[in-house]
């Protein structure tokens, strides 16, 4: 088992503080980082690729400093977030040239299963400055799949590939994962983060905003208003009864797309609203026909974490 | 000495408008020297200028001054440089490398760059004024390879170093070797070229004087200084390597 640790560490360049502060630890699974440009997460995942040395704090693997260590490549595969390789080479050539600087004993094994892996084996032998964005993208996952790291770490690892290879690659993080792989990727494609990572690490502004399951992080947030859109047998009679309750701050009766009507409520509690709707409704004899989340997608988390 | 790294780099500094670039100075020399040589076969004066300075001074102002500088920065800086500033040079940071086995095969791909589109030239060029393989034709191919070695080094730190190496070694080569170092005879004894010379002078021996050839640093000061300089850059760039902020940080 792996794990990479962040303790208390902060970034700076200058006067910028690229990391404030960043208490993080990453274990085996597939984790999202996630953030708005600039909230340093790439600095994040170079510091957790050993290429920064962090300004204050620690950062790990297995206990071991990360920095200035080359050996620690053994264990770690890295996505970059910039295109540019070595364009004049072909593909199949340059996943080899990793496999060797890796001194892997087989190199042509390890380059030929990580090509198959990312379904690259029919343009192997094109140079890669013909490959598409996301032909790029998958020629990066070779390489840093080659020798089989126990850590992989990817900065936008989605950026620029069509639905089907994106689907591709989600499954292939889905089975690295399983496999007991220290998995981190970071993402602006926040449906794809919703839909692979087991735990989901917020920053924003170069602070660790929140960290978790995507439902815990959104419930632990009880500052926020939650928000239900409810469809009952009477919605005037819930509504009326709903707002009487100490854990809702708003209640609305609108009309929805049928021409019938729902009850949209604002939650403040949301241990409690979930505890007392029942109870009110079963009181005054109303029947709850549908009790929907109005905001749980990732998108309105993490709107909600950037204005905060 | 890395065989992937070598083979990366050199793919990569060998791509076909850099080739064309390598070539175009050796063969301006080359085109010079044949030149002189038709002349020379022509006229029987020029024939005895040949034999006296004049291949001494053309080899000395165009192979030491300007040929092996510019090839070295070429070199030099195009075997880090250019992977640096696009950010690949992430794809040998990842690996379970020493970073001063990186930079000792970058260089001496860079050397090996130098040694074919510069020091061999230089070579064939003696043998095309003189018409032999004599003290001159020697003094010279030896006295680029030493330059062009040191050159390499201290242009493959400034690309470690610096995203301008390029501006920053053609300002050296070009304004400090050249003007300020002929004119403020202080700043000669920190010129690559003058210890290039150094190195000519003493293959020449006694004949230097007879073909005025005389550098502003002694033999032993040139090779102390040309192999210092040559490690000394060499190694600052591995240390600067083994910390190198990539691009993408903030």
């Amino acid at each position: 088992m792996t794990s990479v640790d962040l303790e208390q560490v902060s970034r700076w360049f200058g006067n910028v503080v690229a990391v404030n502060d960043v208490t993080m630890h990453l274990g085996p699974g597939v984790t999202g980082l996630l953030g708005p440009n600039g909230a340093g997460k790439s600095t994040l995942i170079h510091m957790m690729a050993g290429f920064l040395a962090p300004s204050a704090g620690t950062a790990t693997l297995d206990g071991r400093p990360l920095h200035r260590d080359p050996e620690i490549y053994r264990e770690i595969g890295l996505v970059p977030e910039r295109e540019e390789m070595y364009d004049a080479i072909s593909g199949w050539d340059f996943v080899l040239a990793n496999a060797k600087l890796h001194k892997l004993a087989d190199p042509r094994a390890a380059a030929r299963q990580a090509i198959g892996t990312v379904e690259m084996a029919e343009a192997q032998d094109r140079d890669i400055r013909t490959y598409s964005k996301g032909m790029k993208q998958r020629i990066k996952m070779a390489t840093a799949i080659v020798h089989e790291p126990r850590v992989l770490l990817l900065d936008e690892p989605f950026n620029g590939m069509d639905p089907r290879q994106r689907l591709h690659l989600m499954e292939l993080l889905h089975e690295l994962g399983d496999q007991g792989r220290t998995i981190l990727f970071s993402s602006h494609i926040l449906e794809e983060v919703e839909q692979i990572a087991q735990r989901i690490e917020v920053m924003v502004a170069g602070r660790h905003a929140a960290s978790g399951d995507f439902r815990e992080i959104r419930r632990l947030m009880t500052q926020r208003p939650h928000q239900y859109t409810i469809r009952s047998s009477d919605d005037r009679a819930l509504a009326s009864a709903v707002i009487a309750e100490p854990s809702t701050s708003g209640v609305e009766l609108v009309s929805d797309a049928t021409g019938g009507s729902v009850v949209q409520v604002q939650a403040t509690d949301f241990a409690a609203f979930v505890h007392a709707l029942p109870r009110v409704a079963s009181r005054n004899g109303i029947r709850l026909l549908e009790v929907r989340p109005a905001d749980e997608s990732l998108e309105s988390v993490f709107a909600y974490l950037v204005a905060r | 000495m890395n065989a992937t790294v070598a083979s990366l780099t050199r793919r990569n500094l060998l791509g076909r408008k850099r080739t064309l670039v390598l070539l175009l100075l050796p063969l301006a020399l080359l085109a010079l020297c044949t030149l002189a040589r038709i002349s020379a076969n022509l006229d029987p004066d020029i024939e005895q200028d040949l034999q006296g300075a004049l291949a001494p001074d053309l080899l000395g102002a165009f192979a030491i001054a300007i040929l092996m500088p510019l090839l070295s920065l070429i070199a030099g800086t195009g075997s880090i440089g250019p992977e640096i500033d696009e950010g690949s040079i992430i794809y040998l940071l990842a690996k379970p490398l020493n970073r001063y086995s990186i930079v000792v095969t970058k260089l001496l791909v860079a050397i090996g760059v130098v040694v074919a589109f510069g020091v061999v030239p230089v070579g064939v060029a003696g043998v095309v004024l003189t018409g032999e393989v004599g003290a001159v034709t020697m003094g010279y191919t030896v006295g680029a390879l030493a330059g062009g070695v040191a050159y390499s080094a201290v242009f493959l730190l400034l690309a470690v170093l610096s995203r301008n190496a390029v501006v920053i070694g053609l300002i050296y080569a070009l304004i400090w070797e050249s003007l300020v170092g002929g004119l403020v005879p202080g700043a000669q004894a920190l010129s690559v070229q003058q210890w290039s010379l150094a190195v000519v002078q003493r293959v020449l021996g006694d004949s230097a004087q007879r073909l005025d050839v005389e550098s502003a640093v002694g033999f032993g000061a040139a090779l102390v200084l040309l192999t210092v300089v040559t490690l000394a850059a060499t190694g600052y760039a591995g240390r600067r390597l083994e910390t190198l902020r990539l691009n993408d940080d903030a």
